[in-house]
């Protein structure tokens, strides 16, 4: 199908997009790499009456080391992270996760933001950002202010994000020498959204894992945290992991709930494979 | 506000093109409607099945993920341009030799990825990588197997170092 009228507004400045939001709030829709949204445009689930185009806003996809954190701009693309130094060093969960987005041609246009503001739930950045405990910048004509990933995911294509918002950064801690990091999925075709995924930080301290952050994909409304399975895994124990997931994925297209869960179980012990591999 | 009707300039192929188009038309119905090259197709229409991928810029995109606005003052080259050109003159004829295609719907948007691959890669790439790379390519006719070697025997006839 073809998308509904709409009108195209390219701004260069952050300022002119949020005066923009602020005006036409859930009238209006950001096109930043459009993966997402120029679907559902062309299936017409989405007819916003403004498209306001932020691809020429300067300085919005830096990714740089900053302090103990990195942050990556919402307009910097999958093709550039996955290409990143800074990334692949002091991001390693975000490096394992990008091949499995999309493929080539769709990772050249697809932005972090824009990952993290549409929220899919089978969504592999989502899901990374809540497993590194990462924030999120955010501006509106009012100001600015931060949201964790843990307060940003609220529902299904639901964030904290209010309708003249905009995401600007995504902010993630540095990772070190002692920095583990995992990551699994299973979709019926390379790229496709998966049927379930998996993304994991922990710490190490020499004799086990600590602060262990498990995030489901694809098996909710949103990327899902499974706090029982995190605290078998720093005991050490992953079969009591296994047992402790408490996930209640829905039946979808691709695989019913049962399924699901059962393949939940098997990306946590590749995962802890991951996570416990390479430590000391 | 009748910001719903964009004059947008643009690189077609290497030539000069000014058109006045809806913002709701996407990259490949302009393309196809707007400038009568046809030799980009369309399938899913929401970036399933590469039936539609062009460069724009030099990067391979999904045509119908991207807005024929979006494309003001950018370089976009179809499959009409990279043939005319002989850039991939070598995959089309690797691809007849080895019964690569079957209806042809699917393989504009098929070379043009291969080509992305092969200009990027600078050693030969393993047939997985292949794979990956036309991941976001669906053929319904043939299978995939013809597909993978002809751009196989063409890395390879490349020493894969060409651009």
């Amino acid at each position: 199908m073809k998308p509904a009228p709409f009108a195209y507004k390219k701004v260069r400045t952050l300022k002119e997009a949020v005066t923009l939001l602020a005006k036409h709030k859930d009238n209006a829709r950001l096109l930043a790499g459009g993966q997402s949204l120029i679907a559902t445009l062309n299936m017409r689930l989405s007819a916003p009456s403004l498209l306001i185009d932020i691809n020429g806003i300067k300085g919005l996809d830096g990714i740089a080391k900053k302090g103990k954190f990195v942050e990556v701009g919402a307009l910097a693309r999958h093709a550039q992270l996955e290409r990143s130094d800074v990334i692949a060093r002091y991001a390693p969960l975000i490096a394992l996760a990008i091949p499995h987005i999309g493929h080539a041609a769709i990772r050249n246009r697809g932005s972090f933001g824009g990952s993290i503001a549409f929220a899919d739930p089978a969504a592999e950045l989502p899901a990374c950002l809540l497993a590194m405990g990462g924030e999120v910048d955010i501006a509106s004509a009012k100001g600015k202010r931060k949201v964790k990933a843990d307060a940003f995911f609220k529902g299904l294509f639901e964030t904290a994000l209010r309708p003249n918002e905009i995401v600007t950064a995504v902010r993630v801690p540095v990772a070190d020498k002692n920095t583990r990091v995992g990551f699994a999925e299973l979709a019926r075709r390379h790229g496709d959204y998966a049927i379930v995924g998996l993304a994991a930080s922990a710490r190490t301290n020499g004799k086990g894992l600590a602060d262990v952050r498990l995030a489901y994909f694809g098996v909710g409304d949103t990327p899902i945290r499974v706090k029982k399975a995190e605290a078998a895994l720093v005991d050490d124990n992953v079969d009591a992991a296994v047992n402790a997931l408490d996930l209640d994925p829905h039946d979808d297209v691709q695989a019913t709930a049962k399924v699901k869960r059962h393949l939940a179980g098997v990306l946590l012990r590749r995962v802890a494979a991951q996570l416990l591999e390479a430590r000391p | 506000m009748n910001d719903r009707i964009l004059e947008i300039s643009l690189t077609v192929n290497g030539a000069r093109v000014q058109e006045r188009v809806e913002a709701r038309k996407t990259l490949v119905d302009f393309l196809r409607e707007d400038l009568a090259l046809t030799g980009s197709h369309v399938g899913c229409e929401h970036g399933v099945c590469g039936a539609c991928t062009v460069r724009v810029n030099g990067e391979i995109v999904r045509g119908c993920l991207m807005l024929a606005v979006q494309c003001d003052g950018a370089a976009v080259d179809t499959i009409e341009g990279l043939s005319d050109s002989g850039e991939v003159s070598d995959l089309q004829a690797a691809f007849e030799q080895r019964n690569a295609l079957q209806c042809g719907y699917c393989t504009p948007g098929m070379i043009t990825a291969a080509q992305d691959l092969l200009k990027r890669t600078k050693k030969v790439p393993s047939r997985d990588q292949i794979r990956e790379h036309l991941s976001g390519n669906y053929c319904r006719c043939t299978g995939y197997h013809a597909i993978v070697d002809a751009v196989e025997a063409v890395a390879q006839a490349r020493g894969g170092a060409k651009k």
